[in-house]
């Protein structure tokens, strides 16, 4: 059972790394603001959701909880503050 | 090398990098961040002599971190202090500059 | 070279890199963004040196809170006219060696420990179990160098008098300037609706773990500023008038329990800020309480700034 719950682990959090490398390039290489935000949500939701995922088996059942929160929480505030930047370029410009 | 060793030389490395930005940028408020980079570069080899001192059942010597706990929190005070005196200076005078008028940095206007 | 210590150079390498961008990125707002990363690594960097407590204050503080007061600082002095001159090229490189001298006498200092590295952890463990809490840091602040963080809490204080000191005369008594820059933004009221409730559970539930794992008064009052500034940002409720009694009263009643406490140790355990044995927990638990609000409405009025407008009745 417990080397079922490993290779669980070793596969989600090797994805969730994935997405946050898949992310990070897109951070680096597209073109402008708004697609940028794009591959970052992608980082937020899915690689940090995979992560959370992969630890749950390892752990406890308030830390499990306490996990959950946590991507929760990251969910809630990139969500947010995504909405707020493409908000302020679409004011703005790209610039402002 | 262990770890505590190499965060040591990463904070030593701050302390330069933070004065540098101290002594180098006219604009205040980039004097007021490049002190808090040096402050972090301090709080940082506290933390190593704490890492260093560990014994038994514990990460590190509790004295020196409840320290560095204290420090940042009046850190945070003086920072906000310092941003407070440089928007009334700005407010008064117009301007965002304390170099320019002191005899000191008067070499640094000329040649610039 | 073991995957923790690839782990750690690499969050070195990370660390300077960013550090040096800040001081030397052109335009102030970026360095301040910069800042705000440097916190939070520097926060990961406090976890690998197995300082939990400090990690948190410094992504809470050193990151959060500092980073919040320079955004505000830097979107306030855009309209003022920003550079002076750089020193000339000389001075800069005679700077350099300066401060290469300071990094290496640093680290010969790091290189070079002591043969008997000094440690105070055996005293504190032992001492710890008569003070009923768990958590050695905890014990630091609040038992053995109690003196330390009262007085901690009176620079607090003073800090915030200096910031009120320097509005104008008009202002006296005033509202913040913090609505300056807030700009009433539907997904920002959204959030913070929804948030302060989850944040105001875990700022308390932080302050209350304090005792026996890492956490504490300073971490947990923070997150409750964090969640006052996040209402008053989003233009959900006004910055309260500096000359608010409860506001006043909220400021000073950590600090005068904690003195009160202290100066009931003379009488009940011969000594100032002493706790009478049996009673340590409790009533360090009640000064923790009062202090953690004391430090939210004391960090949330620092990051508010100095008052600028005359309170409107």
């Amino acid at each position: 059972m417990s080397l079922v719950m490993d290779i669980l682990t070793i596969c989600a959090v090797s994805a969730g790394a994935l997405f946050f490398l898949a992310g990070t390039v897109g951070l680096l290489r597209f073109p402008d603001t708004l697609t940028r935000l794009h591959a970052l949500t992608k980082v937020d939701n899915l690689g940090l959701g995979l992560i959370v995922l992969g630890l749950l088996p390892q752990t406890s059942s308030l830390l499990a909880v306490k996990l959950v929160i946590v991507w929760l929480l990251v969910q809630l505030s990139g969500a947010v503050v995504t909405q707020l930047i493409a908000g302020a370029v679409r004011q703005h410009g790209a610039d402002g | 090398m262990n770890a505590a060793t190499l965060f040591g030389l990463c904070g030593a490395a701050l302390v330069g990098i933070g004065l540098y930005g101290l002594i180098t940028n006219p604009e205040p408020l980039r004097k007021i961040l490049a002190f808090n980079l040096l402050g972090g570069g301090v709080f940082l080899l506290f933390g190593v002599i704490a890492r260093r001192a560990a014994v038994a059942g514990l990460g590190g010597d509790p004295v020196p971190q409840a320290m560095v706990i204290t420090a940042i929190v009046v850190a945070f005070a003086a920072t906000a202090m310092a941003i407070a005196l440089v928007q009334r200076l700005g407010d008064e005078t117009g301007r965002a500059s304390i170099s320019s008028d002191s005899s000191g940095t008067g070499d640094g206007e000329e040649k610039s | 070279m073991s995957i923790a210590s690839v782990f750690d150079v690499a969050l070195v390498a990370l660390i300077l890199a960013i550090g040096a961008s800040t001081i030397l990125v052109r335009k102030a707002f970026a360095a301040v963004v910069m800042f705000v990363v440097y916190g939070l690594l520097l926060s990961i960097a406090w976890v690998r040196l197995h300082a939990v407590d400090v990690a948190l204050t410094e992504a809470a503080i050193g990151g959060g809170m500092t980073g919040l007061l320079l955004l505000g600082a830097v979107a306030r002095s855009r309209s003022v006219n920003v550079g002076g001159p750089w020193i000339g090229r000389p001075a800069r490189l005679a700077t350099c060696a300066l401060c290469a001298l300071v990094v290496a006498g640093l680290a010969i200092a790091m290189l070079h420990p002591p043969e008997v590295i000094p440690t105070l952890a055996p005293t504190v463990m032992e001492s710890l179990p008569q003070s009923g809490l768990g958590n050695p840091v905890a014990g630091v602040l609040f038992v053995f160098r109690a003196l330390d963080t009262l007085l901690e809490k009176v620079v607090l204080l003073l800090a915030l008098l200096g910031v009120w000191s320097l509005a104008p005369d008009r202002a006296w008594g005033g509202m913040p300037g913090l609505h300056v820059y807030a700009r009433s933004d539907p997904t920002l009221i959204f959030l913070a609706q929804l948030l302060p409730p989850v944040g105001i559970v875990f700022g308390i539930y932080m302050c209350w773990v304090g005792a026996k794992d890492p956490g504490g008064a300073f971490q947990g009052g923070t997150v409750l500023a964090a969640m006052w500034l996040l209402v008053i940002v989003a233009g959900l409720q006004k910055a309260p008038a500096i000359g608010r009694l409860w506001l006043r009263g909220l400021l000073v009643a950590g600090p005068v329990l904690f003195l009160a406490i202290g100066l009931a140790g003379w009488v009940f355990a011969d000594a100032f800020l002493a706790y009478p044995a049996g009673y340590a927990k409790p009533l360090i638990v009640a000064v923790e309480a009062a202090l953690t609000l004391s430090i939210a409405v004391a960090l949330g009025m620092l990051a508010a700034g100095p008052p600028e407008r005359a309170q409107q009745q």
